[in-house]
Order: C-alpha cells, then structure tokens, then sequence
C-alpha cells in the first residue's frame, strides 16, 4: 500500500484528484456543459417558431435594436470587470476584488433593470407571454436567460458579502473563478440570444397557416 | 466495531450542528454516500409496491371484457402514474441507489465529491416523488401517459399534467445535481493506479448514465418548462391555433425520453457484468468491448429519438434515416450479449439467486431487444405502434432487463450493504415466480398487440376474442406480484440473522469485496493502491505455469475487519442539515405555481435559506 495515498483527506478534497482539476472546476464544466443543452433546447424552440405566428404583434413591431445594443454591450463589458475581479483576487488584493466584483454585478443590475424597462415597453406595445406565439417564445427564453443572470448576480453579492465578513476560503480566488466561468457562460449565450432573437430578421408571414 | 471519528460539535447560530452518525434523526442528516445509497434504494422499493399496485390494477381492469374496477379516466390515471412510478421513481432512484453506495467504494473513494449535494439529490427526488402523489388527494393525477402529448396534455382540464410537468422539473433538477455530482467522482477521485480501464464495468456504465443524464435531462427541462406555462400561463408553445406545433414537444420529449431508455438500461447492464464474472469464475469476457459498446449506445442513444414518431408523418427520409440508426444502436447492444454469454462459457458456473437474474436478464432482455429491431422497419412499426406488442416490448427491456439486472444487484450486493445474506432458497423462489410471471404478463402482450389490441384501452368488447390472453397476463402479473412479496420477506427477515456474511462472501473481483461487510463509515481504512482490473482478485489468486488459479498466500482474502481498524485520523465531511432544507423548498415553488404565490414566496425563502446556509457551513470542522 502506498503510504503517500493515505495522507490526504479521502472526501472532497479540493487537491490532488485524478485529474488534476478541483471537483468544483469539473463540476462547473459540466453543469455549463448541461445548461448548453438547456439552451439549446429554448433556443430551438424560438427558431423553429420563428415566423410562424399568426397575431402580432411582431417582432419588427416591437425591437428597439440600438436600445437593446446598448444593454448587450453593458452585460459584455461586465465580462471585463469579472476578469479583473479574478486577477484582484489572484493577486490577494481583496480589496480590488471586491470593486470589481459589485461593479460586475452593476453592471449585471443594468442589464436585468434594461430588460425589465424593455419588456415594460414591449407590453405596452401589445406583446405578451399569453398572447401570441412570438411572445411566448421570446419571453420565455430572453427570461430564462434573465433569470441566470440574476443567479449570477446573486453569487456576486455572496461573493462580496462572504469577503467582508471574512468567510471565503483560505484561496478566495477560486470561488470567484467559479462564478466567474459561470458569469461569461450567462455572457456568451446573450450573444447568440441576441444574435438570433434581434439581429436576425424575421419576415411576418405571409398567409397565416400557408 | 470500528470506532469512528465525528467531527466535534459546535453551537453555530441557529442550527445547532447535527453530530449523530447512527439513529433515526442521522438519517435526515446523512451525507454519507452508503446511507443516502440506502435511503435511495428504500424509497424506491416503497415506490416500486406502489407502482405493482397501479399494475395489478391494470390487469385487474383487463381480467375481463368490459372490466368495471376503473372508470376510463381512472384507467389513465393509473396507467399514466404506473409508468411515470416506474420510470422516474424506481428504476432511476433504484440505479441512483446502487451508483451512489457501489461507484465509491469500486473506485476507492471515500465518499462521492460532493456529500452534501449527494443528499439535496435524494430529498429533492423525495420531494418531486410525493408532490406526484399528492396530485391523488388535489384534484386528480396525471392522465397523458409518461409521454404527455401536447395539445392532450396541455389541454386537459384536471390539474394532473401541471402535477407531471412541476413533479418531473424537481426529479429532473435532482437527477441533473446527482449525475454531476456522480460523473465528478468517478473522473476525479479514483484511486492511486485505478486508471478509466481498471474500472469495474458497473462503474464505467454508470458512467455513462450519468453524462446522458447530465445532457439529456435539460432538454426535458425545457420541454415540461413550456408545458406548465402553457397550462398556467396561457402561452402558445403547443397550440396549433395560434401557430404553435404540437409535434415539437414530441421531438423534445423524445430527445430526452430515448436516451432516458438506456439510462434504464445501462446500470442493468453494469451490475449483469459485474454478477456474471463472479459466478462464472473468469474475467469479463471482452472488458473493453462492453465498455466501449456502452459508451456507443452512450452516443448513439441520443440520434434515435424520432423512431417514436414513425407514425407521425415525418416523411420518408426521416422515417429511413431513424430507421437506420435504430437498427446501427442493436449492434453494441448485441455485442454486449455475446460478451456475456462467452463470460458463461466453460466457466465454473455458480447458480446463485444474483446468477440467476443475471442469465434471466440476458434471456429477456434478449426477447426485447428483437422486438425492438422489429420497430426499427418503419412499415413494421405502423402495423405495431399504439398497440399492444409495443407494451410488450418495452416491458421485456424493463422488466426483463431492468428490474430482473436491478434485483441480481440487490441479492448480489445485499450482504455487502447490511454485513447479511439474504436466503437463497427464497431467492430463488423470488426469481423463478418473477421470471415465469413476466413471461406469462408480456408474452401473451406479442399475440395481443398482433391481434390489433390498442395500447392505453381501458377494456375491450369480448366479440374481439382477447380475453384469453388477457387473462393469462392477468395470473402472470399476480406472479410477478408474489415473487416481490417473496423478495419483502426475504429482506426483512435477513435483518433476524447475525451480521454474518463476510467481507467477501462470493469470492468477489473488484475491491468493495476487500473491506467489511458493511463497510466503515470511512469506506477504506487505508485507500488502496490499484494494480490491475480485478485488483481485489489478483490479490487473492495467482494463475501457475499451466493457467490454473492457485489462491496467493496471505492474499487480500481475509476479513478486513478483523485487524486493527479505528479510524481515527480520517477527516469526514459532517451531516448537514441544509440540503434537507433547500430540497423542502422547492416543492413549496411547485405548489405556489399550482395555487397561490405566497407559497412560491415561502419556498423560494426555504431554498434560499438551505443553499446560503450550506454555503456558510464549513464542510467538517
């Protein structure tokens, strides 16, 4: 028996596993690897039913693309405040971390905040979840979408929370780079969200049911 | 026996830390993977009485033309919860159940990565499992078949499928944290020199299971997502009328739904491949070739789904290609039939109660599997689909191959589990009730479906001349019925005999035989180091110059209880209330959905509460 293996702690140590990465590392890879499919599965249910509504209104109706850009480029820029967050944090200069980390999650807020005032709007244009398919298909997945976000945002707040009170781990810089692969994942998918819900255009259709 | 170190206690806010490892209360708190392994395996078997009773009532309905015991929407209802009972509260739980005790202790491990998460999986499978069945007493229980074809399903007035659609969202969240949880551990926290090709086959298919599980669940997510919003909130997904198309729900049910046929099927197959070296005395015949074929059927699995849908109109090419795949996925699924039959060859058979529902699970499974490449040729399949040789079909592989794998683990690993054997005599009577009975049950279902009975009828007139074998279904499934009864006395009464079995009672290969029977709460006093496949085998027996087995002196064979074992030193995670909590939670979600939002509200605050304080807590102190 080799003496050496039965040193370290068996259970959830974060060190010396199989395969070289913490638990929680793969473990995150592998939820994002399954959310992938989760969106996947919301996305195509939004291009299959693209133009196939019958009642507005449409998505031309309602799409303000400059305004929702602006939204898109705050949610992408906070990316950056992520990344720096996680350099503060490798560096133990926690203090950065922790600017860095609420301006994330500020510019998180904006994001969240920018898309309830945009699905305000929408509504009072006549689109909603129960009235036509677009609005189904839209709300449920820029929500969804939304909804992670607001997860992530949470963390965040943990994260700065947990670092004032003195609860993170001896390494705070891995907790925060968890978080922050799950923060660029949520970024990522906004730009295909984004790509394929608003850029792309959509003709109405022609004859409903034709 | 051993003495174990607890981590010490301290007062911490609210909630005091829950210290006790034995008792009714640790039970609650448990994160060790053996006793949440247990607790699995417990509910499941509960689930699995109830879920015979919904059987027994089918069949009960069907004895005769123009059965009375069930009105018609009676008959759905319990068709419908029979199903879903079986697929998502026995079969998966009771595989969950065997992964989470056996995949550690095969792996070297002393417990899975995450023990916290692990028991948050098993209270929220609890919690989805009972919001189900509370659907009884609130107004009535699903009534669209396990598959809840929209508009159907979406449509129906009764709160039953909005109970399937919020039920199968909490199973689904548990089963996805569960198999990452499960996929971490085996990736990451094998032992020294336990490479992904020393690996048990058992643990190598739950493998498998679980990254299926981790990329096939989200999409049934998505799915159920937008059934209960069209059920609650009025949306369009699968409302024609307003553009939406009904057909989409069946590629996403299905998109999950095969893949979830091999996560039926797959730990069946892990624990035939484990039963059947021990007994034959000789290695897995073709090691690699089973793993690999698994990991085929793994990939494969997910380009089949639309063979459930050849009636549907989705054209020629469609039809074709899908008919193909079906047909390429039977190849690894024959493979693995012959490796376990040229595991049998010239072995030194031993026919144990595991052994024999070892063999029985090849035989039937078999019989299914044919049947299965019958559907693959699509102008088949239209004379077959919707009738009643598709039940028995699917039974064949779950039954016959499922359920039958599933209780070879049981009499197989059950003196492993509880440090007692069960009877074998019993056994016996168990297996040989169960296997005359299922093929009395579904035998008879090939001549039906034939005949042209329809699936999912709540009876049928005599003028169509299928009573016969109805009936005869009907005494096969009163078999099956007292071959479980059987399998209950059995198991109660083997907690009346001493803890007597041994560490290694069936000359077993793979190291969970080289610890006590039941193993320590810290699985192995001293990880082991792994040398080969079968590591605990070529410990305990050398081959001499002409190939014959000669046992190795002092070899690994002894009891390892029997020398100093205490423990101490071994750092174990502590129990923790909080995954209990967070998982109560979210059914409070499920219910505020159906009701009202303050209960949402509250649960949301109860999750919340559990996930934060988790957070907080350190993992031992």
């Amino acid at each position: 028996m080799a003496q050496a293996a039965v040193e370290h702690h068996g259970g959830g140590s974060e060190h010396e596993t199989t395969t070289g990465l913490p638990n929680t590392k793969l473990a995150m890879w592998l939820f994002l690897a399954s959310d992938c499919l989760f969106f996947g599965a919301l996305i195509s249910t939004y291009v299959l039913y693209r133009g196939r509504g019958i009642e507005g209104p449409f998505p031309h109706d309602v799409f303000d693309i400059p305004y929702t850009s602006v939204s898109s480029f705050v949610l992408l820029g906070s990316s950056l405040t992520m990344v720096l967050a996680l350099a503060a944090a490798q560096k133990r200069d926690f203090g950065r971390m922790r600017i860095w980390l609420l301006a994330t999650a500020l510019l998180g807020m904006t994001f969240v905040g920018g898309q309830v005032y945009e699905f305000t709007a929408f509504h009072r244009e006549g689109l909603s979840l129960d009235g036509n398919l677009f609005g189904s298909t839209f709300f449920l997945l820029t929500g969804f979408h939304g909804a992670h976000v607001v997860i992530g945002i949470l963390m965040l707040l943990s994260l700065v929370s947990f670092s004032y009170a003195d609860k993170l781990p001896e390494d705070a810089s891995f907790p925060v780079e968890m978080v922050g692969l799950y923060w660029h994942f949520v970024d990522i998918v906004w730009i295909v969200i984004f790509t394929v819900v608003y850029l792309i255009p959509t003709k109405p259709p022609a004859l409903p049911g034709g | 026996m051993a003495s174990v170190s607890v981590p010490s206690e301290r007062a911490r806010g609210v909630l005091r830390r829950p210290t006790a490892v034995t008792g009714f209360w640790s039970w609650f708190t448990t994160i060790d993977h053996k006793k949440i392994g247990i607790l699995y395996g417990a509910t499941a078997l509960m689930f699995f009485l109830i879920g015979g009773v919904e059987a027994l009532l089918i069949r009960v309905q069907l004895f005769q033309p123009d059965g009375k015991l069930l009105t018609a929407s009676q008959y759905s209802e319990v068709f419908t919860m029979h199903a879903i009972t079986m697929i998502f509260l026995v079969v998966m739980p009771l595989s969950a159940a065997f992964f989470n005790y056996l995949m550690p202790l095969m792996i070297g491990a002393r417990d899975v990565a995450f023990p916290r998460l692990n028991a948050f999986s098993y209270w929220l499978f609890l919690s989805g499992g009972l919001f189900l069945y509370s659907s009884w007493f609130l107004g009535g229980a699903p009534n669209g078949g396990w598959f809840g074809y929209a508009p159907n399903s979406t449509t129906d007035p009764t709160p039953g499928m909005t109970f399937y659609a919020i039920g199968l969202l909490l199973t689904g969240i548990a089963s996805t944290a569960g198999a990452v949880n499960l996929a971490v551990t085996v990736l990451n926290m094998r032992a020294p020199g336990m490479s992904l090709f020393r690996m048990p086959a058992f643990v190598w298919m739950g493998l498998v299971v679980q990254l299926r599980l981790a990329f096939s669940l989200p999409i049934i997510t998505v799915a159920l997502a937008e059934m209960l919003f069209d059920r609650r909130f009025g949306t369009h997904f699968f409302d024609p009328a307003a553009g939406g198309d009904p057909i989409l729900w069946q590629h996403l049910f299905w998109l999950f739904g095969h893949p979830e046929v091999y996560i039926l099927i797959l730990p069946a197959f892990g624990i035939i491949s484990e039963i059947l070296p021990v007994f034959s005395r000789k290695p897995l015949f073709g090691y690699q070739f089973v793993v690999f074929s698994g990991i085929a059927i793994g990939f494969i699995g997910f380009g089949v789904w639309a063979h459930h849908m050849f009636a549907v109109g989705l054209g020629p090419v469609a039809n074709t290609a899908f008919g193909i795949t079906t047909a390429i996925i039977a190849v690894p699924t024959g493979v693995k039939i012959f490796n376990w039959m040229a595991t049998m060859y010239k072995g030194d058979l031993r026919f144990t109660t595991a052994m024999l529902f070892a063999i029985g699970t090849v035989m039937n499974f078999v019989v299914g599997g044919l049947s299965g490449v019958t559907h693959a040729v699509v102008p088949s399949d239209y004379q077959q689909t919707d009738t009643y040789y598709i039940v028995a079909h699917f039974h064949y592989v779950l039954f016959g191959g499922a359920i039958l794998g599933l209780f070879g683990g049981l009499y197989y690993w059950w003196p492993k589990i509880f440090g007692r054997l069960l009877n074998e005599r019993a056994g016996k009577i168990n297996f040989w009730l169960m296997v005359i009975g299922l093929n009395l049950t579904f035998g008879p279902m090939h001549i039906l479906g034939l005949q042209g009975m329809i699936r999912r009828t709540f009876t049928y007139p005599e003028s169509l001349g299928l009573t016969f074998w109805n009936e005869v279904a009907t005494v096969g499934a009163f078999m099956i019925a007292f071959g479980v009864l059987v399998f209950v006395v059995n198991a109660v009464a083997s907690f009346r005999h001493a803890k007597d079995a041994g560490a290694d009672p069936w000359d077993g290969r793979t190291i969970e035989w080289s610890i006590p029977s039941p193993p320590p709460i810290y699985n192995f006093e001293e990880i082991p180091t792994v040398h080969a496949l079968d590591d605990f085998w070529h410990r305990k027996y050398a081959e001499d110059k002409s190939g014959r087995l000669v046992p190795v002196q002092a070899g690994g064979s002894a009891d390892a209880g029997e020398h100093h074992v205490d423990g101490h030193g071994i750092h174990l995670p502590g129990p923790s209330y909080f995954p209990l909590i967070a998982a109560a939670g979210f059914p409070l979600i499920g219910y505020g959905i159906m009701y009202h939002w303050w209960m949402a509200f509250v649960g949301a605050v109860v999750v919340l509460v559990g996930i934060f304080g988790w957070a907080l807590e350190p993992s031992a102190e």
